[in-house]
């Protein structure tokens, strides 16, 4: 009987062990792919093996000396931009939703129905009307340009952070006001400091979505000195993929880098994000 | 008695401050005159044309006319920029509109005030009342201001839009007007064949995609969740890391590695095939088969997500339940039925219905894997695994059938919508049964 259950439990652990060697290896592939096709000498996307006979750095150093497409510029244009729709969205989210979820005042109600009914709405249907704007206002192939629309556009995905401020006990900024301090201070000095783990996952999803956005951003930047990384990237894509996969598997490998490094480290604050926005509803 | 209360407001009902500079209330007065010197300044000459370009959208083509014996090029009017700046100028004009209400209403209480035989505030009381009790508006101005013109004045012109012809060939500014056409656009989406037959097309596969697309992702989960959460499995932490790897990647990235990965004549994919001695498949070139890719690819996608949340809904499970149900002799699978999966459910059934609508709306797989592509002869501008958000991403960009595409937009809003508020109806009925908290 005891036997038994050893065997059993033995076998599930096996199995169990298989599936999970199974769908890590559907996960990594791709990944482990695409580097290693950045590491390949040749431009082409067939090749024999999986691990390339010789390793070069070569399409790393092409992307950067190559003149038709200026990836260094690019690079430079996507950190600047992303930083600072990152600053700003996370200033505007944090204290809109702050405001939402701390005070009773009227029209509250209506503006958090009203946020909700806007994000219904796809986001395409507003591409043209934002593109004439940006070209009434002058603004049309500017950096300034794309991160004013990020920042305003994150605020309508704030429910998250409503849903972390509303987890903090009243008692807590109640209490600060009854020792005079005032809404502006109760903010910077008590709650702030709470919602770290909010600011992060905010912070951290501005800025991966203002990095890979190339939709709003090929609309917008015109010339080839403004561009972004993801328009750079999807224009290689379009006018050379099959021709030169390497090099597309080289810039693709930059773009990933950053982007997966943050979230792997910054892992914890993700989970506590998506979780309490899952539980809000 | 009401002397006070009375002569302020009429007096800011006149001109904006007036009344106020009469409570000696000087500052604010003085600011709020200014404020209506430059209203004014701007609104006289271009509130009349606003008007105008929205109800007419323009009378003059632009086309050659003759002046003496020459004929000189003469601009028309350009019925979108006449269609857009007139809206602005009409939200500008609302708030305008609610700045001098409000000034009214402030003129008549500091003269209430007065008659009551208090003091009116003094501008530096009047700021410290501001950031005190009106804190959350002072918050909320500068994200509203931005959300009002970079995401509402946006949706009502492209809802505007869905009532123009403002389509390409006959209809496009700045060589030809546009025109008002009242539902006709809807009607022609719902009863011109061509027009018809895509749309059915397109919706019943966007239907059929966010079903699939959201189970498979879900249980797909739920499973890897389970198999980590097993006990006596070690490395856990290790698991969930590799795991959550394709969610790591932008998307952007991970979809066009895959593009290439499925390639029908160079992929590796297909290369493995080959070595297991099985035929190539035509990945992304059929029609069938390039519906099961993105099903495919979107599982890789959106498996790591779920895995994530479940993951966390199990350690929030009590562990005193599977106490209890050990001394009641339940056996593994019991204990999951029981405890395990209603728990889960319970505790995600929201998030559910929020990735059915987020799937129905997932523009980057489809666009970036397949495009919509492959073509279909029979369908309008779309192609066999188009959603309807690619569809109508097609019919701006490419195709120039604003109107169609706005309609298209109205009708996805309605669908997403429907969803949300059932689910938002559910979700409260859940918070208040207090079923499982």
């Amino acid at each position: 009987m005891k036997m038994g259950r050893k065997t059993a439990s033995f076998v599930r652990l096996t199995l169990s062990y298989l599936v999970l060697i199974a769908i890590a290896v559907c996960a990594v592939y791709p990944a482990l792919w695409v580097l290693l096709s950045s590491l390949r000498p040749g431009t082409a996307l067939f090749s024999e093996r999986l691990i390339p006979e010789t390793f070069t750095l070569v399409h790393y150093k092409e992307l950067f000396t190559n003149p038709s497409f200026r990836y260094g510029v690019w690079y430079l244009n996507t950190l600047k931009i992303a930083t600072m729709t990152m600053i700003f969205s996370t200033i505007l989210v944090t204290l809109s939703m702050y405001a939402l979820s701390r005070f009773r005042f009227r029209g509250r109600k209506m503006t958090l129905t009203f946020m909700l009914v806007l994000g219904m709405f796809p986001g395409f249907m507003s591409m043209i009307a934002i593109f004439i704007f940006l070209l009434q206002l002058n603004l049309l192939d500017t950096h300034a340009a794309l991160i004013l629309v990020y920042s305003a556009g994150a605020v309508l995905g704030g429910f998250v952070v409503k849903g972390f401020y509303d987890t903090i006990p009243r008692s807590l900024d109640e209490a600060a006001r009854i020792d005079g301090a005032s809404h502006l201070q109760v903010f910077v000095r008590i709650m702030l400091p709470l919602s770290r783990p909010m600011l992060t996952y905010v912070a951290l999803t501005t800025f991966t979505g203002s990095w890979v956005d190339f939709i709003f951003a090929r609309l917008v930047l015109r010339s080839k000195e403004n561009w972004t990384l993801a328009v750079g990237m999807w224009d290689l894509v379009n006018s050379y993929q099959n021709s030169n996969f390497t090099l597309f598997a080289a810039g693709a490998v930059l773009i990933a880098i950053p982007i997966t490094l943050l979230f792997v480290f910054l892992q914890r604050f993700l989970v506590q994000g998506l979780m309490s926005g899952a539980s809000k509803g | 008695m009401n002397r006070h209360r009375s002569t302020a407001a009429i007096l800011s009902l006149l001109v904006m401050g007036l009344g106020q500079l009469y409570n000696r209330q000087f500052i604010k007065g003085l600011i709020m005159l200014a404020v209506e010197a430059a209203a004014l300044m701007y609104f006289v000459p271009n509130i009349g044309r606003a008007v105008w370009g929205v109800v007419t959208l323009g009378e003059k083509t632009q086309g050659l006319e003759k002046i003496g014996r020459i004929s000189v090029a003469v601009k028309g009017d350009h019925s979108i920029f006449l269609l857009i700046s007139g809206l602005i100028t009409l939200i500008l004009f609302l708030i305008f509109v609610i700045i001098y209400v409000m000034n009214i209403r402030d003129a008549y209480r500091s003269g209430k005030q007065r008659d009551e035989g208090v003091v009116p505030a003094s501008f530096r009381q009047t700021l410290a009342y501001v950031t005190d009790r009106n804190f959350p508006y002072l918050m909320l101005t500068l994200p509203a201001l931005g959300v009002l013109f970079l995401t509402i004045m946006p949706i009502i012109f492209m809802i505007m839009l869905a009532f123009t012809n403002y389509a390409s060939p006959d209809h496009i500014p700045p060589a030809k007007l546009v025109d008002w056409v009242g539902f006709q656009t809807f009607a022609n989406l719902l009863t011109l064949k061509t027009w018809s037959h895509t749309f059915a097309g397109v919706f019943t596969w966007t239907i059929i995609w966010a079903v699939i697309a959201t189970v498979t992702t879900y249980f797909g989960g739920l499973l890897v969740a389970l198999l980590i959460e097993q006990n006596g499995i070690r490395f856990k932490k290790l698991w969930r890391t590799l795991f959550i790897i394709p969610y790591a990647i932008p998307q952007l990235i991970s979809l066009l590695v895959m593009k290439n990965l499925f390639n029908g004549q160079f992929g590796p994919i297909n290369q493995y095939l080959g070595h297991f001695g099985l035929g190539k498949l035509p990945w992304l070139t059929d029609p069938f088969w390039a519906k099961v890719t993105v099903i495919l690819v979107n599982m890789w996608i959106g498996i790591p997500v779920s895995m994530v949340l479940i993951l966390g809904v199990l350690t929030a499970i009590p562990k005193d339940l599977y106490e209890a149900a050990d001394v009641d002799g339940a056996t593994g699978i019991q204990k999951f039925k029981i405890i395990t999966l209603p728990f889960v459910l319970f505790s995600t059934a929201p998030i559910l219905i929020t990735q059915f609508a987020g799937n129905m709306n997932n523009f980057n797989v489809i666009f970036l894997l397949t495009n919509g592509d492959p073509v279909k002869g029979d369908y309008q501008f779309a192609g066999s695994t188009d959603l309807l958000v690619t569809w109508l991403y097609k019919l701006t960009l490419n195709n120039s059938q604003f109107n169609m595409a706005s309609a298209i937009g109205i009708i996805i809003f309605l669908i997403v919508a429907s969803f949300s508020i059932y689910n938002y109806r559910r979700s409260r009925s859940f918070k208040e049964e207090d079923m499982i908290q």
